[in-house]
């Protein structure tokens, strides 16, 4: 039997790391520019995009997103188009950061006081402009915490991608354990990683949310 | 030729009509108060005014500009009358200076040196000059409103619509506000504004309008609306018997 030194199991799993950092990035990335059209036909004046974007999200809100990956998976299987696991992972993951970002977002567009719309309206403004100048400025200040907050859902979101055969962190350990029937500290190590990879994301958050708590105050 | 001509406006919230038929002609430079009860639907008829609500019936025009509900008429609709609101509604992402130029730039397209120039006449003609770079959330409350005045200013509007600007304000901060819109009376820019400020309105109002249930249920000079109520409803309502 080969011996693994702790160095061996680190590396492996450091190295895995580097795919889960990847499609976390890719996902995200790409939720956000889905997520923004989303957004736009979410809060514009057009009702079919609006219905469409409404129901996208609570599709991709209402389900599992191990469903979705399933869905990616294996759909497109049925169609005879033989998907790689990696393009299955991003484009379930893609899409899921999309609905969830979307509503974070257009929380935040309804955020802004009404007497926002109001005064802008009265100086003539018309609709794109009021959102242009007025209205995003400011929804994308309060948006940045939880958006932030966000992408920590999106890292733990990537173990998931293991499942359907993509080799990032969790697939790494589960390897790993199966050569060195040591699951406590592999997984120990994982789940490790996993912690230097989020917590400086959700701490972060909390700064920003307190700081922006902190400038609103005056108001 | 009135300025603004207000013509059996209309307008319900649901089964709840708020406006039941209001005429109103305001000719150029005048300054009117509307006074009322609250929920007489003061703020109602203002919003009408530059289309923030559209009206159900009837018809107002401000200068030639019909209300009429495309954005395109809307647009010439607000390019000639302003609005300066309760909650001043300043942006507060922008400092003073960009809070004034914003609308000119975006909306009539001028220059950002010529916006700029007209941003700094503009503050310093309701005295705040010297807070161009000031943020909102570090003036105070009679400062924003004063902002909030020079925004709607720099859009060289014909006619100004005050909705109880003063009734945010401590005390101590209402005449600065006041002052400022004497001013503006005095310089001929036509008012109507809704107001509580009953000493006001009588020392510089041309008319007032007194409000009750959704209908303009007196209207005259000053002297005569404020010495002289005729009707039990307006007694009541300045507290003459
Ligand atoms: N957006 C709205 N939706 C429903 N009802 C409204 C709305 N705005 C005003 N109202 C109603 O219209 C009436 C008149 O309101 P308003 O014009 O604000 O009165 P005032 O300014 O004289 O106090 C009130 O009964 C109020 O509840
Ligand atoms: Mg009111």
């Amino acid at each position: 039997m080969i011996e693994f030194s702790l160095w061996d199991i680190v590396r492996n799993l450091l190295l895995a790391a580097r795919w889960t950092v990847v499609l976390s990035l890719v996902s995200f990335i790409g939720g956000a520019l889905v997520g923004t059209l989303l957004l736009f036909m979410r809060i514009g004046r057009r009702r079919v995009l609006r219905l469409f974007a409404k129901y996208y999200v609570e599709l991709f809100q209402g389900t599992p997103l191990l469903m979705q990956l399933f869905l990616a998976f294996f759909g497109l299987g049925l169609f005879g188009i033989d998907v790689p696991a990696w393009l299955a992972a991003g484009v379930a993951l893609i899409l899921w950061s999309a609905a969830f970002l979307t509503e974070i977002w257009r929380g935040c567009v309804e955020a802004i006081a009404k007497g926002q719309w109001e005064a802008s309206s009265s100086l003539g403004m018309g609709y794109v402009q009021q959102m242009r100048y007025v209205i995003l400025p400011q929804a994308l200040k309060i948006a940045i915490p939880p958006t932030v907050g966000f992408s920590v859902q999106v890292i733990k979101g990537t173990a998931l991608t293991s499942i359907i055969g993509f080799v990032e962190l969790s697939k790494a350990g589960t390897v790993v354990t199966n050569a060195t029937f040591q699951p406590f500290m592999v997984y120990g190590l994982v789940a490790l990683i996993y912690f230097a990879l989020c917590w400086p994301l959700s701490k972060s958050s909390q700064v920003l949310e307190r700081k922006l708590n902190v400038a609103h105050r005056n108001h | 030729m009135s300025l603004i001509e207000i013509t059996e406006v209309r307008k319900s919230f649901g089964a709840n009509e708020v406006l039941k038929g209001i005429n109103i002609d305001v000719d150029p430079g005048e300054v009117i108060a509307i006074i009322g009860k609250s929920g007489s639907g003061k703020s109602t008829l203002l919003r009408c005014i530059n289309g923030l609500e559209l009206i159900d019936d009837g018809s107002i025009s401000v200068a030639g500009a019909q209300l009429l509900p495309d954005e395109l008429h809307l647009k010439a609709l607000r390019l000639k009358v302003g609005m300066i609101f309760q909650q001043f509604n300043l942006f507060p992402h922008l400092t003073a200076g960009g809070n004034v130029m914003l609308s000119q730039m975006v909306v009539k397209k001028t220059p950002k040196a010529a916006a700029e120039a007209m941003a700094h006449k503009m503050l310093e003609r309701v005295g705040l000059g010297h807070k161009y770079d000031a943020f909102p959330d570090e003036l105070s409350g009679g400062q924003q409103q004063r902002v909030a005045i020079a925004r709607a200013l720099a859009m060289q509007p014909i006619a100004l619509l005050c909705d109880e600007i003063t009734s945010a304000l401590d005390p101590e901060l209402v005449a600065e506000v006041l002052g400022v819109v004497r001013e503006l009376a005095s310089e001929g820019m036509t008012l109507l504004m809704v107001t509580h400020e009953m000493k006001f309105a009588r020392d510089v109002c041309s008319r007032v309008v007194f409000m009750h249930q959704g209908r303009v249920h007196e209207i005259g000079k000053p002297e005569e609306v404020f010495a002289d109520p005729k009707t039990p409803e307006l007694k009541q309502f300045l507290g003459v018997h």
